[in-house]
């Protein structure tokens, strides 16, 4: 067995683009899919603009079995997860069970699924509250639809560590290839665009209240003031890239060469932050010199605080303005669990030669000495990826991609791209 | 009293079709399992039964609902009971 980790298969629900292809032409582009909650009527909170998957129509895609079983978030996710294993190339029935796993990072679970059963308990009684209430909220019920879709009974788990978690995920799997696994489905989704959802997460006081799309999440700018949710997010196939060679996966994106989480210290203890640790553990990990950095995905929260310790980290990593850093997640919202689909972008930034610009950002903080890729993508040759997630409560995630590795699998769709 | 044919509409409305089965009434003698329904959707079925008719069904009622016709006569001799 090889020790390479490759992504073979990419699945995109996402605000700016239902598809993978959808999803990249309007990141590229710099179109947002950020507007008025419409989900329901905002008008009474303080937060009114997300990141909806608007034209996503779930019988479409999933059997009315499972769509009666789960949440939206859950719908979100197995669609993501069949596109992923389509585009892989991969049909389950043909691999063993056991060699198949599914690990995803969940935030919310069914909030939406919830919110309506506690409203039948409350308005009519417990009798009148479904059976799959049981299995629709909680954390793991989108691994588990997954694994019994599919029937892959590899090492499966969830991940639940806030909007790191879709990188985390990603790191999980690939441990799991190194024990023996073949292939597992990963990454995440979120979808928590109900009330009950938006107030908890209004708890953080990290949320946007502006009421301007095009300027309500921005990053690293002067008039950075917290930021919007999104739903949706990214399924990937991770496989080793000897397995994914032998079975003649039709192409791969990249490798997972590097990853590390790391834990903030307890506040008050005037210890930093973990995010530099986790930087710096993930390029050790992937063998990777911080002059070997193509592009930064930061994690841009978006809350000053926040921006100002992630760009004197990337500062002291990097060297100031040394690395191009991006946020594509400015047109999509924070996804949570769903922020794999910034691993995605970085792939795809890899396969295509191009930086996705930040959006709405017009006036960087000048002492953060970042160099922003704003406004428009950037072309150049992008070898190496760093993608950065932070979640609410001490979560630090680090990831390094970098470009498909030499002689493990013959070429594909990526060699035409440019 | 309930029917198999008010079963089937539950069957179809509550828990989901598969889309492989057709629920019509040969279906009346094949194991909830056979038809693609698991132990969670028979509960679901079951209170359903109990909201839509008013059938006194307790929980470890699951026990006795293995086919779609036992689960009718079922249901049925607890209405009987109860009047």
């Amino acid at each position: 067995m090889s020790r390479a980790a490759v992504v073979t298969g990419i699945g995109v629900v996402a605000p700016n683009g239902l598809g993978t292809d959808a999803y990249w032409s309007a990141t590229r582009d710099g179109r947002s899919g950020i507007g008025p909650i419409s989900r329901f009527d905002p008008a009474g909170y303080p937060v009114r603009l997300a990141g909806q998957v608007d034209d996503f129509d779930v019988d479409e895609h999933l059997p009315r079995r499972v769509v009666v079983q789960t949440d939206h978030w859950t719908h979100l996710a197995l669609t993501a997860a069949d596109v992923a294993l389509a585009d892989a190339a991969v049909t389950p029935t043909q691999l063993p069970e056991y060699d198949m796993a599914v690990v995803t990072a969940s935030s919310s679970g069914g909030t939406e699924f919830g919110q309506r059963e506690i409203e039948r308990l409350w308005s009519k009684g417990p009798q009148h509250v479904t059976a799959y209430q049981s299995i629709a909220w909680f954390y793991a019920a989108s691994t588990g639809q997954i694994s019994i879709r599919h029937g892959m009974r590899g090492p499966c788990g969830v991940v639940a560590t806030e909007q790191a978690g879709g990188i985390d995920a990603i790191g999980h799997a690939r441990r799991a290839l190194r024990t023996g696994t073949r292939l597992v489905v990963t990454g995440g989704t979120d979808a928590s665009l109900c009330p009950y959802g938006l107030v908890a997460q209004l708890s953080t006081g990290r949320l946007s209240r502006r009421a301007d799309p095009a300027r309500a999440y921005v990053p690293f700018d002067l008039r950075a003031c917290g930021y919007v949710p999104g739903e949706g997010g990214a399924i990937l196939i991770v496989e080793d890239a000897e397995h994914a060679a032998q079975r003649g996966a039709p192409r791969v994106y990249g490798e997972i060469a590097g990853y590390a989480a790391t834990f903030d210290p307890r506040p008050g203890t005037g210890r930093p932050p973990g995010l530099r640790r986790a930087i710096t553990q993930a390029l050790a990990d992937a063998g990777v010199r911080a002059d070997e950095v193509d592009v930064v995905f930061a994690d841009g929260a978006g809350v000053p605080d926040l921006d100002r310790a992630e760009a004197g980290v990337l500062t002291e990593v990097f060297g100031p303005r040394a690395v191009p850093v991006t946020v594509p997640k400015t047109m999509t919202g924070r996804l949570y669990a769903g922020l794999s689909l910034d691993v995605v972008a970085a792939l795809l930034a890899i396969r295509d030669g191009v930086i996705p610009p930040a959006v709405g950002i017009r006036h960087p903080v000048p002492e953060h000495e970042l160099d922003l890729v704003v406004g428009a993508c950037r072309e150049t040759t992008v070898r190496t990826a760093l993608v950065l997630a932070r979640g609410y409560g001490g979560f630090n995630a680090a990831l390094v991609v970098r470009g498909r590795p030499r002689n493990n699998v013959r070429g594909g769709d990526n060699d035409h791209s440019r | 009293m309930i029917t198999l044919d008010d079963l089937i509409e539950i069957m179809r409305s509550s828990a989901g079709t598969e889309e492989a089965v057709t629920l019509d009434n040969e279906i009346a003698d094949v194991p909830f399992s056979d038809l693609g329904f698991d132990s969670l959707a028979v509960l679901e079925i079951q209170s359903q039964i109990r909201l839509r008719h008013g059938i006194p069904m307790s929980d470890d009622s699951i026990e006795r609902m293995t086919t779609p016709r036992a689960t009718v006569e079922y249901a049925n001799s607890l209405r009987g009971a109860e009047v």
